[in-house]
This record gives structure tokens, C-alpha cells and sequence, in this order.
């Protein structure tokens, strides 16, 4: 199962090895291997059985949306759209990409520049005046795969290369790898917006958004220590969860999890021995 | 040898950090006062450093992260039905209630509803998960202002909601029964009427604890006034549930914008406070645990036949897509924020939980009140570790 080249040099300064390319997992042992064919040709059987069932593995949302016939799906939105007809007015037309998903919510992105003009429209102009959450988002696909690929997860191979090497963002798009992600919420128009907006790769820092919420400021320290991002302007970016002598930022995709790295997981087919069973 | 006074501060410094006693050292600034991170007021391990200047607290730090797992990182390595064996333990008091965002986030991008007993039973659960956390805190606050004896009815009476969230679904704790496109399991023969009984227990628990804590006058004297939130500061640090209804402000999930339950199918009342101090706080949540009495009362009445499981295929896979759901828990606004590419893991998985952002106000509200408030107000706020540090 050859995977392609990597697509970030792993670098770690605790391990002592470097991690090897390719898969590291132990062996299979041969059994297990043939109790997974059977159980994959099982559902195969099945699904060939109810073609209708079949999971869908399509990537453009959006499209799909008013393709179900037997649910009511709410094809427009006139709240979400008035919101951000209030947003475009207020950000000058500097809104780079926007995304409304009837009945879900709103989303949209704005350069880096304007992350906290964005911030202060949404709560004068849209009265969000709720600080709900702030993270970030790394889209860059793990370089180890999904960390519990085992044989026996292999059960539609046409999947793997496409979703696991090539960057893609999700609504609203995106430019680089780390995308910040702030949600407010409007009470009096009950409506919650999700604000985007992509770090550049060399620097990625923010102005911080403590001087509109000061609720901001433990999840922007746990946005640094989790991601490696910086905040200008914020008075204290300790570490909040991890201790303070920790290195590497865990949320980052390319930082592994070691507990995998020892022991592969199960995977979705639980083919483990239990107990009394022989080999 | 003579030694200076500095010296000396230093020297008993250092051998009270050995000895671990709490109070630290006493410098030109002040008082340092450490709570923590082992504390019966924490429930978990949470420390708090506080400057002290007398009596009275100058400024006050939460120090968190002894409780922290990773559950973040950890979902983007699991499949979507493994990962609500995980987020069961977030908040450990009503687990049933953190399973429920990140299940109906996962529907909305396969787009599959549940049937409508399903989602009955779901806000049974839900609602039953609200009694059992609310109703320790009930007992737990007046602990905390010095009243043993409330929190001993508390655990007694909390045991019958646990029994019958353990005949549904086989965990006290950690039920892990809720399924992308249903439940389990439907309810067991006789449940309904046997959950009749307990609720009205419950309401009698609640009446009890009007008449044992809320009217005393040590319990008033300790909480009416003290650790005062404005709506705009806690609208600012996004509290939410009863500590932003305790403020006046009249804003809830279940009724505002309620995704997937049924709460917009029986009749209820959103209540709020004026007031904002821990006083409001505890009313609210005794109010709002009576509420949810009835609110179940109504929905064993009425709930509908039917099948208990959508049609959904046997290897979950999600489509591409983002959503955010969020729910009324226990302790405030849950959400999850689910990215997914298609495949059988999320690719990322963001925890709003309540706690947290509940929590993130205390440097704030703790600056300027005394010492023996920091234990109360700590408890009005009401949080759960599992919950700030995930």
C-alpha cells in the first residue's frame, strides 16, 4: 500500500528515530486478515443487496442539497441572507467568500487584515453580541494516514489517494493551511455566523479579538498552544491546558499520536480475539 | 548569622512549598493564596492562585489542564459511532447530553433524520441527564456555603433518576446509547410509569430543597449580591444556560433555535433572573430542574409509536460538509463543530463546552470579593472539570 510522498517533513525533537515512511503498524496476523475479507464481502453483499444504502463519498455538498425528494429541505434562507447582506454592507465589500446552508447557518471569510473589523461589524451592525468560540482549523490532510488504517479498513479503495493527500477547505474555501474560526451569535436576530480567515504559512498570527470580546482570551491561548498560532495585543498567551514545558502544538496534523504509533487500533471491523477464542 | 527579612520570606517560601500547605507567601503586594488543585469545591482538579490584599482578592487565576485528554485530537482518529464513547465523558454528570450535539451535527451532513420516537426518547434522556447533574449541584452549593445535609438528599434522591437512565440504557454514567440515525434500544416495558414515580419524587426533591436552602437566611446572607454578573459581560465571555439566564437574559437553546428534539412539541417556560448573583443562579436551576420534571411528565404522555432507527448504512460515512450543532446541556451551550471529508473520521472536531466559557469569567468576577466567596461563587457557576478541560 504505497501512500505517495508526504507532504510535510516531520521533524520531531522527542522521538530519538525519525518516523519511517510508509506504514509502521505492526503485522497482521493472517487470520484476522481472512475474518475481515469474509466481513468485507459481507457488506458488499449487503450493499449490493440495497443499492440505495450506499454511502455517498461525493465532495461537493452544496450541490446535493435540494436532491432529496422525500424531505422538506429549506431551500433559502432569507434570515441567514439578510444577515449577510448587513455583514457585506459593513465590511465594504472586503468579504471574501461567503456560504449559507439553509436552516444550518452562515459562514464566511475574510482576509487576515480583517479579522478584527469582522468581529466588530458582526456585533454592531448584525448584534452578535455573543461570543460563542474561537479555533482554527488545519487543513492540511495527516501525513499518516487515518492513523487506524489497518488491512481490514481498506474496504473501498478508490477513496484513499484523493482524500488523503490533497488539501481541500470546506465551505467558504481557503488559501492556506491554518484557517481561523470564530462563531457569534446574534440573540435578538437569533442567528449564528461563522467567521474564516486564512493565516498566511510562514506567520500565522491575528490580531487578537480581546479588546471586542475579552471572552476571547482563553480560547486564543488555547488556539496558540494547539495550533502554534500567535495573537498580537493579547496580554497572556501561557499554555492553558498543556504544561508549559511541552513541545509541538498536538492539533497540528502532522504531529502523530504516539498511542497509535505503538499499537495499530482495531479499525472499524472489531476482529480482535476476545477472550476463550482460539486462533 | 544574622539574616535579613527578605531572607527569611524566602526561606519559609520555600519550605511551604515543600510542606504543600496552601497558604504561600506573603510579599510586599500582598498575600498569595493557593486553592487546589485538589479542592472539594473544584469538582476535578482545578487550582486557583489567588492574590490576596487581607481579606479581600485582588486577582484571581484558574490554573486548568489536569484533567485534559485530548478529545479533539483524539476524534479525528475514531469513527464516527466510536466517538461518543468518548464525548460521554466530557460531562460526566449527564453524559447522555453531550452525545446528543455531536449525533445530530453528524445527521445534518448525512442528511438522515430520526424517527420521531427517537427523538422523543432523546429528549427524554436529555432531560432526565439535566435532573441528574442539576440536582447534585443543588445539593453541592449549599455544601459549600457550610449545610452538609442537603447534599446527602441530593445523592439519594439523584440514584432513582440514575436507575432509570441505567433501564434504558445500561450505564449510570456513561450510557453511549445514542446512534447516528436513532438509539440503541427502545425503552423497557413498564419504564414509562416507573419514571412517573421518580419524576414526582423529584418534584418533591425540589421542594425540599426550597424549603431547606433557599429561604435560609446563612444561605442568603452568603449568596444574594455577591459575584454579580451584567448580561453584557456574560453575553462578552459567552456564558450561557442557567448562569446567563441568572443574568436576565432569556436565551435558550432548546427553545431559540432546538435542532433535532422535541421540545417545541410540549409546553414549557424559559425562566431567567434579574439579578445575576449566585443567589439568582441557584433559582434559576432549581426552576429549571422542576420544569424539566414537567417537561418529561408531558413527554411520557405523549409519546408516539413507531420505529426507533433510521435507515442509515452499515459503515457510517459522512459526507463532505460542515456543521455546527448546539444544545441546551446541563451546564450551558454544547456544541460540535464537525468537519468532514467524506470519510469514516471526522476531520475535525471542535468542543464548544459550556463549562469553559463558563469558567473563562472567574479572573474577572473573583477580583474584589473575599475570600470565603470564592468557594460560593466558584460553586454558583456551577462546572464540571471534564467540561473546562475535555
Amino acid at each position: 500500500m504505497e501512500r505517495g510522498p508526504h507532504l510535510c517533513r516531520v521533524d520531531l525533537p522527542f522521538l530519538s528515530c525519525p518516523i519511517p515512511q510508509g506504514r509502521v503498524m505492526a503485522e497482521i496476523p493472517e487470520h484476522l486478515l481472512k475474518r475481515a475479507q469474509a466481513a468485507r464481502e459481507k457488506a458488499a453483499a449487503e450493499q449490493a443487496a440495497n443499492p440505495q444504502e450506499a454511502p455517498t463519498s461525493s465532495g461537493d455538498n452544496s450541490q446535493k442539497k435540494g436532491s432529496e425528494p422525500e424531505t422538506a429541505v429549506i431551500e433559502n434562507d432569507e434570515q441567514a441572507e439578510a444577515a449577510l447582506a448587513i455583514l457585506e454592507t459593513g465590511l465594504d465589500g472586503k468579504l471574501l467568500q461567503s456560504h449559507i446552508a439553509p436552516g444550518r447557518g452562515l459562514w464566511i471569510r475574510v482576509a487576515i487584515d480583517d479579522w478584527r473589523k469582522a468581529a466588530k461589524v458582526a456585533k454592531e451592525d448584525l448584534d452578535c453580541n455573543f461570543f460563542d468560540w474561537l479555533s482554527a482549523i488545519d487543513w492540511m490532510p495527516s501525513p499518516y494516514g487515518r492513523e487506524h488504517d489497518t488491512e481490514q479498513d481498506y474496504i473501498d479503495e478508490e477513496l484513499e489517494d484523493e482524500t488523503l493527500t490533497k488539501m481541500e477547505w470546506g465551505y467558504t474555501g481557503g488559501k492556506t493551511r491554518f484557517q481561523l474560526i470564530c462563531r457569534l451569535h446574534s440573540i435578538s436576530r437569533n442567528i449564528g455566523v461563522m467567521i474564516k480567515a486564512d493565516l498566511p504559512d510562514n506567520d500565522p498570527r491575528a490580531l487578537s479579538l480581546i479588546p471586542i470580546f475579552p471572552g476571547a482570551n482563553w480560547h486564543e491561548r488555547e488556539a496558540r498552544e494547539m495550533f502554534g498560532l500567535t495573537f498580537e495585543e493579547h496580554p497572556d498567551l501561557r499554555n492553558i491546558y498543556l504544561p508549559g514545558d511541552f513541545e509541538g502544538h498536538p492539533l497540528r496534523k502532522d504531529y502523530p499520536l504516539l498511542a497509535r504509533r505503538m499499537k495499530p487500533w482495531p479499525g472499524v471491523v472489531d476482529v480482535e480475539l476476545m477472550p476463550g477464542d482460539e486462533k | 548569622m544574622e539574616t535579613t527579612e527578605s531572607e527569611q520570606i524566602a526561606y519559609i517560601a520555600s519550605q511551604a512549598a515543600d510542606a504543600r500547605v496552601n497558604v504561600e507567601v506573603e510579599t510586599d503586594e500582598g498575600m498569595t493564596l493557593n486553592l487546589g488543585p485538589q479542592h472539594p469545591a473544584t469538582h476535578g482538579t482545578l487550582r486557583i492562585i489567588a492574590k490576596l490584599d487581607g481579606e479581600k482578592v485582588i486577582a484571581a487565576e484558574p490554573i486548568m489542564g489536569y484533567m485534559h485528554r485530548g478529545y479533539e485530537k483524539l476524534c479525528e482518529v475514531r469513527t464516527y459511532p466510536q466517538v461518543t464513547t468518548l464525548i460521554n465523558r466530557i460531562d460526566w454528570l449527564g453524559s447522555f447530553a453531550n452525545e446528543v450535539p455531536f449525533i445530530l451535527a453528524s445527521e445534518q451532513l448525512m442528511e438522515v433524520e430520526a424517527p420521531p420516537r427517537a427523538q422523543w426518547i432523546r429528549t427524554l434522556l436529555f432531560e432526565l441527564s439535566r435532573i441528574a447533574n442539576v440536582s447534585l449541584f443543588l445539593g453541592d452549593m449549599a455544601v459549600q456555603v457550610g449545610a452538609t445535609t442537603p447534599v446527602f438528599y441530593a445523592f439519594r434522591d439523584r440514584e432513582f433518576v440514575l436507575n432509570q437512565i441505567e433501564r434504558v440504557t445500561g450505564g449510570r454514567f456513561h450510557p453511549n446509547f445514542d446512534r447516528i440515525g436513532g438509539l440503541k434500544d427502545d425503552l423497557p416495558k413498564g419504564w414509562i410509569e416507573e419514571t412517573g414515580s421518580v419524576i414526582k419524587r423529584m418534584r418533591d426533591f425540589c421542594d425540599e430543597m426550597e424549603d431547606l436552602v433557599l429561604g435560609n437566611e446563612i444561605f442568603q446572607a452568603r449568596t444574594r449580591g455577591i459575584g454579580v454578573i451584567p448580561p453584557e459581560v456574560a453575553l462578552a465571555y459567552g456564558l450561557s444556560g442557567a448562569n446567563l439566564r441568572a443574568s436576565g437574559v432569556d436565551w435558550d437553546i432548546r427553545r431559540d433555535s432546538n435542532v433535532g428534539l422535541v421540545y417545541d412539541k410540549i409546553d414549557w417556560k424559559v425562566w431567567t433572573h434579574p439579578d445575576g448573583d449566585s443567589f439568582s443562579r441557584f433559582w434559576v436551576r432549581l426552576q429549571e430542574t422542576r420544569e424539566a420534571c414537567s417537561m418529561i411528565e408531558q413527554l411520557l404522555e405523549n409519546i408516539p409509536s413507531g420505529p426507533i432507527m433510521a435507515k442509515v448504512p452499515r459503515i457510517i460515512k459522512v459526507p463532505a460538509g460542515e456543521a455546527y450543532v448546539a444544545t441546551e446541556n446541563p451546564l450551558g451551550e454544547m456544541g460540535f463543530y464537525v468537519v468532514s471529508k467524506g470519510d469514516l473520521t471526522p476531520f475535525r472536531v471542535k468542543i464548544r463546552s459550556a463549562s469553559f466559557s463558563n469558567m473563562s469569567i472567574a479572573p474577572w468576577l473573583l477580583k474584589g470579593v473575599f475570600v470565603p466567596d470564592i468557594i460560593s461563587i466558584l460553586a454558583s457557576l456551577y462546572f464540571i472539570l471534564g467540561d473546562i478541560d475535555r
